[in-house]
């Protein structure tokens, strides 16, 4: 596998350092990765705009997916903290932010994950929050295992929390996948090595912050999260 | 000093978003017995026309007032505001339904009423946008940017096709992710920067 993705990471690197969606080793991209190009298209008016989220959409303990069952998860405690921006720069400012994990032994909540690793009854593993006045998030939860897929021989995903993001755009949507530095399996997954770009692959790692640590309670992450894509058309005085 | 921030790149869905992402009633966004509501459904099918039953579609429009709404509340649903936005899993045989109203022109807008659409899956490793037409609005399609730059056959992916259903009008809209029939995907970063995929590996690299 190693081979194959040292052959993949020499095509030149994708705008914004994304994923090729027909990249080789990982092999259900065969048949859902689109064969024609891509249509240029100017954003419509619609695309220019975002779905709207607000204090109804989301419970405060939405964010912490240590609180979403009758007693503590088991796994090593963690705040996940960092501010979504987009292209500009600029805070994304009350809007969604949604993750999904697998358990501290690697195993999801989800019928179609067969790793023989034990459910843990006390963690589902699903969050949400809305980002603040200066685009910040913060989860607490518990940082998941490594877990094996079969995509290949041995094969093993390095730890990671998927995220989705909206902008103030359509055309800013985002989902992906926050990494743990100094994992060993990021040369060795193909999902984290579709990024081929050795800066874009940074850009996916969250740092340990000392800072967010909670002292005698919580291991800190910091994790910005840039959006791509043209933003919206400033807002109309009629609709504000 | 620096220069903008470089964007966080892409990963897929992967194939356990189903505790994380779908919400209930994710693919009502009026409740049923509204007037004027109609379904919008079809099926998502890979490069060897085969369904994809882990699939997670979004949709975003304008109401039939052609505003776009701008009030929180698109999961919650307080069952009166209409919040333009649907998201759906694609079921084990590949299909999705939304119950929604149809959109009307958006003021200043030179394209025709349509649907923009998120396609996740795993195995796509970065979504993929496209959008939804309407068939009854023949001049305003004529006129739309996008659709009068393809050739027909290729618009005609973009166009919902009427197919009634029990609860009244309806429309299909198939999704091919690839191969005969490919639905039109919209590279929208404005600058046409973005480079195509390709699965062979003969194109653009």
């Amino acid at each position: 596998m190693t081979a194959a993705i040292r052959e993949a990471a020499t095509a030149p690197p994708q705008r914004g350092g994304h994923p090729d969606r027909a990249y080789a080793p990982y092999r259900s991209t065969a048949l859902r990765a689109p064969s024609q190009p891509l249509v240029v298209a100017s954003p419509s008016l619609v695309e220019r705009t975002a779905p709207v989220f607000g204090a109804a959409d989301v419970a405060p303990i939405d964010a912490d997916l240590t609180q979403h069952s009758t007693g503590e998860p088991l796994g090593e405690r963690i705040v996940v903290t960092g501010r979504v921006l987009d292209a500009a720069g600029r805070p994304v400012r009350h809007q969604l932010v949604e993750v999904w994990q697998a358990n501290a032994a690697g195993r999801y909540r989800h019928d179609g994950d067969l790793h023989p690793a034990p459910l843990d009854p006390h963690f589902v593993g699903g969050g949400r929050c809305l980002t603040d006045d200066d685009g910040r998030y913060r989860f607490v939860t518990i940082k998941p295992g490594a877990y094996p897929w079969r995509n290949h021989h041995n094969a093993w995903r390095p730890a990671h929390i998927h995220f989705s993001l909206f902008g103030t755009a359509f055309t800013q949507r985002l989902v992906t996948q926050m990494y743990f530095p100094g994992d060993q399996l990021f040369a060795l997954d193909p999902i984290f090595s579709s990024v081929t770009d050795e800066k874009a692959q940074q850009r996916l790692i969250a740092r340990y912050d000392h800072d967010t640590t909670v002292a005698e309670w919580a291991l800190g992450y910091q994790w910005d999260i840039v959006l791509d894509g043209p933003g919206a058309t400033p807002p109309d005085p009629d609709e504000v | 000093m620096t220069g903008p921030p470089e964007p966080t790149p892409s990963q897929t869905v992967g194939p356990f978003f189903a505790f994380g992402l779908p919400f209930d009633g994710g693919g009502d966004v009026v409740p049923p017995g509204t007037a004027g509501a109609i379904s919008l459904h079809g099926t998502v099918r890979d490069g060897n026309g085969a369904p994809v039953p882990d699939a997670l579609l979004e949709f975003w429009q304008a109401g039939p007032d052609g505003r776009l709404p701008t009030r929180g509340g698109s999961m919650a649903r307080d069952g009166r505001t209409f919040t333009g936005f649907a998201r759906v899993p694609t079921d084990r045989a590949g299909d999705y339904t939304v119950r929604t109203l149809r959109p009307a022109p958006v003021a200043g807008s030179t394209e025709a009423p349509h649907l923009a659409v998120t396609v996740f899956a795993r195995g796509l490793l970065f979504h993929l946008f496209t959008r939804v037409y309407f068939p009854n609005h023949t001049e305003a399609n004529a006129a739309d940017p996008l659709l009068s730059s393809l050739p027909p056959e290729r618009a005609a992916t973009l166009i919902a096709v009427p197919d009634g259903w029990f609860g009244g009008p309806g429309y299909r809209f198939d999704i091919r992710m690839q191969g005969a029939g490919e639905t039109v995907f919209l590279d929208l970063t404005g600058d046409g920067a973005q480079r195509s995929s390709t699965i062979d590996g003969a194109g653009p690299a």
